[in-house]
């Protein structure tokens, strides 16, 4: 009976592991969407998933569809993967993961800077081509940089709008994603130096993360305004962070009385522009930047140009586009909705 | 010789006519039953997932498998004492910032490894002392210090990392043995798990770790020192905690507060699935190394099938209660079938 | 006669003082209005604002229905760790519910919250009783299974605040005479389990388990269904909680509620319920649950960077079964010596 035992216990549990392992992994392969062509560089290979900070995100959500379409257009195949939790760590794996399927290029927008670059090397080296878009790396980890607008643009912007909205003097505070951002960064500098440039009456008196969740960010607007009594506006240059905000401030007793710009979504803040909660904020349309970098990862597959300063290559309809230094390409410039024109989009 | 009951001579009862044949008592055991289906995973994974075959697979799945791992030695002694040790993740962050901290203070690496690894000894030692000699149950106890050394870890850096570490260790962690896909942190490892499996199965401080779990009154009465032995697990744990953190901050290139985050749960959850029992007094190390490899290569495998990680997750869940409940449940049949064997007949 | 009669009575009134006085909930209930009265002193938005009134009220008290139920639990000589991926479950269906059912009436979707975190919670304490492995092991499975299955099920969606009506969303920050109306429930949810477990059999009975369940077993008690009950009653108040963060925050990602059960386990020992069962009561895990939020909420104020505020939980968490066992030894020789000294 002792052999029966054993027998028994053994057998069950390598039957339980044999039926999970094999219904996961036959499932899996029989609705592989995106491990596309074989090696890597190989000309033709035009699998490309995009990686965003994390899924759930409305930004990128529509930034990816935006990709998907471009890839859809010239023949491709279109992935999307991502963490649930914005960390670069987590990038790291899928980033692997997408150098062993041996994908033809990376969108990604990148959690840090540096943490996720020797991941990428390692893809390149593989013969990947990666994009940034959003959120840059150090240059020497990617091939072409994606940005939306100047950094020095995206941070004016949201400088006058707030300075217009609380009457160019008092107290702001920022509420921005995740402490490593390299655009949230970029961001916040500029607006810095802007603010001492040319606001001398605003003073700025705390930058609180919400690492880009949304109850996060949420209590932590709550957290600001018990904080600072007097504070008269919030920037949150994170579409996460503004539609948090946002909602908090609609239910508050200061409504209308504190300012919130920044960047957001328009399908987002519409019920808070039309109540008043918010009155302007910026934003440029994420599906194009999708598209663009969809476009700019076929250019480097098909060898057309290798993010030298000076190529040049087609986007659809979105015309021809020039590379600038440090392999930077421009999508355009920032825009601002308010009441007036945010019944027009739908993103 | 004349049995008094009987009254007639009755043959002798002889081991060997009770004993399985020797391939069986290697083979029908719980971990025979890991080995079993880790193999049959290997094979699965390798027919239907695409690129899985390939040996960066193996070396990307070993570099992130090697946390769990290392962490997994020092746990299995912990758990067969019948204790548990729920704070090592946090002590990986802490040891994590610790490192980066003082590297970007301007320490040398190998010095703040050093002190990295004292401070994860010092961490072990305070849950030890809390359980030992205060005398609290150890889950209360590393349930408290699972919020405390991940608070001090998140506290030291906030929300930023640290990212600046010389190439020459990053790329330590990363390298690989000569141009076999193994990575040379396996060194490491395997002698670590050379010296663990020495201490637990062939000393008597490896004796008294049984003994511990299956009774620690007897044990105590048997001339084991019980809180010594027990201290001394706690301090390994934390110590080998802080290796691996070290290790975690290398292979990534970033040291964060959050680092390994929910780490613990893997760990457990491989040391369970290796056939270590909850309740203490059995278990074995090499079932403990397949319950971790299992894990991983089912993980690794459903990537590059493109299962999202939840997936992967409802399946470590799934496989981990299943595994415990199974083995409770064979108990209970067992016991209901037992009744006095019949010799074997020979050949 | 008489005065013996007033003697006793004034001695029990005495003792009732004394045993209020020292117990745990009225410790940390002071320790709770410190913390207020400093914060206050310093910022008096804090309490006496609209907005901070209402929010030191209102958030805390979704932590405080999941803790309660793991106070239940934890009485029992269990645990359970998947109450935060239950609340993420909830929080979800709570929101497809609204999206897919138009015009589903509120008290249906509290309803089917209340099942939905039972069902799981059931699931949770089948296992666990009828199986006979720890509640760590189980907890710990279904924390990472449920999870999973919350991710697969949201894919990469979130529902929004405008997916929900506004009268539900209203529930999350109105209030009725300055209660926020959340709280209200979750302090009705408290008066009942208090009672519950004080007054009646089936409570009492969940001490007796906790406190030695092999005594309870030769006793004759029905230790199966009691803890099954516990599991599922745990769960259930985890999903009623997983309602209310819905209606409080609008919006619900996969992530919804991670970490809830650090925080319900913590706010429970903080509120003396000792991890080894039979001790404790479900008011001092609310009080717990306060005194935690309002701590997370102080510190920034009273200048202290809020990242630290994990390592004051856990601080406290060490310090309460410190307080606990040393409690206990003091006990345990008082009785030695009054036994010696008969």
């Amino acid at each position: 009976m002792l052999f029966q035992k054993n027998k028994g216990r053994a057998g069950a549990f390598a039957a339980l592991a044999v039926t999970v392992a094999l219904v996961a992994t036959g499932c899996a392969a029989s609705d592989d969407g995106g491990d596309g062509g074989g090696s890597g560089g190989d000309s033709g290979n035009l699998a490309i998933t995009f990686l965003p900070k994390n899924l759930g995100n409305a930004y990128f959500d529509t930034s990816d569809e935006g990709g998907k379409k471009a890839i859809e257009e010239f023949g491709g195949t279109y992935a999307e993967v991502g963490p649930a939790e914005a960390s670069p760590d987590a990038q790291v794996s899928y980033i692997n993961t997408l150098t062993q399927q041996g994908v033809g290029g990376i969108a990604v927008s990148a959690n840090d800077p540096k943490a996720i670059c020797d991941a990428l090397n390692e893809a390149r080296d593989a013969g990947v081509k990666v994009v940034t878009f959003d959120s840059d790396t150090d240059p020497e980890c990617r091939d072409i940089f994606i940005n939306q607008a100047t950094s020095e643009g995206i941070a004016k912007i949201q400088v006058d709008l707030i300075a217009e909205q609380i009457g160019d003097e008092g107290e702001i505070a920022i509420l921005s994603a995740t402490a490593n951002a390299t655009n949230q960064n970029a961001w916040i500098e500029l607006m810095k130096t802007e603010l001492e440039a040319n606001h001398p009456n605003i003073t700025l008196v705390d930058t609180v993360y919400g690492d880009d969740d949304d109850q996060t960010s949420f209590d932590k607007t709550a957290a600001l305004l018990q904080t600072h009594p007097e504070l008269k506006g919030i920037v949150s240059p994170t579409t996460v962070g503004i539609a948090a905000a946002a909602r908090y401030l609609q239910t508050s007793e200061f409504k209308g009385k504190v300012a919130l710009t920044g960047l957001g979504t328009p399908n987002q803040m519409r019920d808070y522009v039309e109540d008043g909660t918010v009155t302007a904020f910026a934003l440029w349309n994420p599906a194009d930047l999708g598209f663009l970098a969809a476009y700019a990862a076929k250019a480097l597959i098909e060898g057309d140009i290798t993010g030298e300063a000076g190529d040049t290559f087609e986007a659809g309809e979105l015309g021809e586009f020039t590379v600038e230094d440090d392999g930077v390409v421009l999508l355009g410039d920032p825009y601002t909705f308010n009441a007036e024109n945010i019944g027009d989009f739908d993103f | 010789m004349t049995d008094l009951i009987s009254g007639g001579t009755a043959t002798p009862r002889v081991y060997k006519d009770y004993a399985r044949p020797l391939w069986q008592r290697v083979l029908l055991t719980r971990e025979g039953a890991v080995y079993a289906a880790l193999i049959l995973v290997i094979v699965v994974a390798t027919l239907s997932v695409r690129n899985f075959g390939s040996p960066i697979t193996m070396t990307y799945l070993l570099l992130d498998v090697t946390p769990i791992l290392l962490i997994a030695l020092p746990m299995t002694l912990v758990i067969i004492t019948g204790e548990i040790d729920l704070s090592v993740a946090s002590v990986v962050g802490l040891s994590s910032v610790v490192l980066g901290t003082l590297h970007q203070g301007g320490l040398p690496i190998e010095a703040a490894a050093l002190v990295a690894i004292v401070v994860g000894a010092l961490a072990g030692a305070f849950n030890g002392f809390l359980i030992t000699v205060v005398g609290l149950p150890s889950l209360a106890v590393t349930i408290g210090t699972l919020a405390l050394y991940r608070g001090l870890a998140v506290g030291l850096l906030g929300t930023t990392a640290v990212t600046d570490f010389t190439e020459f260790w990053t790329d330590l962690a990363k390298s690989k043995i000569g141009s076999t896909g193994v990575p040379t942190v396996m060194i490491l490892f395997v002698l670590l798990l050379i010296v663990f499996a020495i201490v637990l199965h062939f000393t008597p401080f490896g004796r008294g770790i049984f003994a511990i779990g299956l009774s620690a009154e007897a044990a105590k009465f048997s001339g084991v020192h019980v809180e010594r032995t027990k201290f001394i697990l706690f301090v390994l744990t934390g110590t080998i905690s802080a290796l691996a953190g070290i290790y975690y901050t290398l292979r990534f290139g970033s040291a964060r507060g959050d680092n390994a985050t929910g780490l613990e749960l893997s760990v457990i959850a491989a040391v369970l699935l290796g056939g270590v029992s909850i309740f203490g007094g059995r278990g074995a190390l090499h079932g403990v190394i397949a319950g971790v490899l299992l894990i991983g290569v089912l993980g690794s495998a459903l990537r590059l099938a493109n299962v999202t990680s939840d997936v992967i997750n409802i399946i470590t869940g799934v496989l981990l209660v299943a595994s415990v409940v199974s083995t409770s449940v064979l108990n209970w049949v067992r016991a209901k079938r037992t009744r006095p064997g019949e010799p074997r007949k020979t050949r | 006669m008489s005065v013996a009669t007033a003697e006793t009575t004034g001695s029990r009134v005495t003792a009732a003082l004394g045993s209020f006085v020292k117990a745990r909930e009225t410790g940390i209930l002071l320790a709770l209005a410190i913390i207020v009265v400093v914060t206050t002193a310093k910022n008096p938005n804090f309490l006496f604002s609209n907005d901070g009134f209402r929010d030191l009220l209102l958030t805390p008290s979704i932590l405080l229905l999941v803790a309660v139920g793991q106070a239940i639990v934890i009485i029992t000589r269990n645990v359970d760790l998947s109450v935060g991926s239950v609340l993420g479950l909830t929080a979800y269906l709570t929101g497809r519910l609204f999206i897919d059912i138009p015009g589903i009436p509120i008290i249906a979707v509290f309803v089917a919250g209340l099942v939905f975190g039972g069902l799981l919670g059931l699931i949770n304490g089948a296992l666990v009783a009828f199986a006979k492995v720890p509640a760590l092991v189980i907890t710990l499975g279904t924390l990472y299974a449920y999870r999973g299955i919350n991710v697969l099920w949201t894919g990469s969606d979130r529902i929004n605040a405008s997916d929900m009506p506004k009268p539900f969303l209203a529930l999350g920050t109105q209030s009725i005479l300055f209660i926020p109306v959340l709280t209200i429930i979750a302090v009705v949810v408290l008066i009942a389990a208090g009672w519950y477990m004080r007054n009646l059999r089936g409570g009492r009975e969940l001490y007796a388990i906790g406190s030695d369940p092999d005594a309870a077993n030769l006793y004759g008690l029905n230790v199966t269904r009691r803890v099954l009950v516990a599991f599922v009653v745990s769960g259930a108040l985890a999903g009623l909680a997983g309602v209310l963060y819905a209606a409080r925050y609008g919006t619900v990602n996969s992530q919804a509620g991670s970490g809830f059960e650090l925080e319900a386990v913590g706010a429970a020992v903080i509120g003396g319920v000792a991890i080894f069962g039979g001790s404790g009561t479900v008011w001092g895990a609310a009080i717990g649950a306060y005194l935690l939020f309002t701590i997370n909420r102080a510190l920034p104020i009273l200048g202290v960077q809020d990242f630290w505020q994990r390592a004051v939980v856990g601080v406290l968490i060490i310090g309460a079964i410190v307080l606990d066992r040393l409690l206990a030894l003091r006990q345990s020789r008082k009785l030695v010596e009054a036994r010696d000294t008969e």
